[in-house]
């Protein structure tokens, strides 16, 4: 029997309130981040743990997992 | 045959936006400026104290922390350079029902309002004093602050600082404030509880949150990212109360205390001002 699908996490990142800063890319522990430009952009969504910590630490209010 | 899904149950992240005013934002701070980060920590720890927006008054001096009142939906009053505690004196001894919470920098709050800050750590008066400190004045352009490290460059020290650090908690538990923690940006679900017991505390309660100025401090101080500041400023630079009674003298040295600093009870100064001079000035 196939594995059942794993629900994904759903990033929402405000292209208006990100200034790029790159925290939460550095911050990230499984590398789901990454920087386009200036604004953060998922890269690697079913490596994301939901373990909220790019939200914790945005300062721009940015960035939340839902 | 059951198919659940072995996902963790779903953590609705905060909503800000309960606290906030949205269209104020983005706000003025700079890329990987560390005062957004300890704004959100505080604006946890104002929920989980379940106040509601209309009991809390902030106050705010100048600089660039002190820009946090223009983006919350509390009661706020922004005010003179270093004034901020004078004006939360006043506030505070008008309408005692409000809980106060003064943002200030370490500009702000160590060398302008200098001896605003003494005085209401002496008075004991039921506020809480958030101190911004990111070693730097950075509004200004980044000229050194009291405190800056020794050594360190800022627009205004071109070869280096050669002043001694002012340490803030020191001060303040010197000057009689009753409740004196640190925090930083870096160890921001400790500095919600931080914050939150100091919200708590009756009396005056002063946090030092040590936090990073990427743009003046960490330009002139060839820090390379906003990540390296966060880990040589915030994560190495600091211990944990509770670890510093198990390590060595040595590994001690050049780190500041992390956590609960000093906590005493002493008469509150809105009680001992309304038990013993009001009831005399009204002729009772």
């Amino acid at each position: 029997m196939a594995e059942p699908a794993k629900k994904l996490p759903n990033i929402v990142i405000s292209e208006t309130l990100c200034k790029g800063c790159s925290i939460c890319v550095d911050f990230c522990p499984t590398n789901v981040l990454e920087l386009r430009g200036n604004v953060v952009a998922v890269k690697n969504l079913e490596a994301c743990t939901r373990c909220q910590l790019c939200d914790l630490r945005c300062p721009d209010f940015a960035i939340q997992v839902f | 045959m059951s198919t659940a899904v072995a996902v963790k149950k779903d953590k609705a992240p905060f909503d800000y936006n309960k606290y906030l005013r949205p269209n104020k934002l983005p706000h003025i701070w700079c890329p990987g400026c560390g005062h957004g980060i300890v704004l959100k920590a505080m604006l946890r720890a104002i929920d989980a104290s379940g106040l509601s927006k209309d009991q809390i008054c902030m106050v705010s001096g100048i600089g660039c922390s002190s820009r946090t009142p223009g983006y919350v939906d509390f009661n706020t009053l922004h005010t003179l350079h270093g004034r901020a505690m004078a004006y939360a004196t006043g506030v505070k001894l008008a309408k005692p029902s409000l809980k106060v919470i003064v943002i200030t920098g370490d500009g702000d709050a160590l060398a302008i309002g200098g001896n605003h800050f003494i005085h209401t750590c002496r008075r004991n008066i039921d506020m809480t004093v958030l101190v911004y400190s990111n070693a730097i004045y950075g509004m200004t352009g980044g000229q050194y602050s009291p405190t800056t490290p020794q050594g360190a460059n800022a627009t205004t020290s071109r070869y280096g600082n050669i002043e001694p650090v002012f340490d803030c908690c020191e001060l303040a538990k010197a000057s009689g404030a009753t409740f004196v923690a640190r925090g930083t940006a870096y160890h921001c679900q400790e500095l919600e509880k931080i914050i939150f017991e100091a919200v708590q505390h009756k009396g005056t309660s002063v946090v030092e949150i040590l936090d990073q100025c990427p743009t003046y401090y960490g330009r002139q101080n060839k820090y390379k990212s906003v990540t390296e500041m966060m880990e040589k400023i915030e994560k190495d630079g600091t211990v944990s109360v509770k670890q510093a009674d198990k390590l060595p003298p040595e590994k001690l040295q050049g780190k500041l205390l992390r956590g609960v600093l000093h906590k005493i009870e002493r008469p509150e100064y809105c009680e001992q001002y309304k038990k013993f001079i009001i009831g005399k000035a009204q002729g009772k």
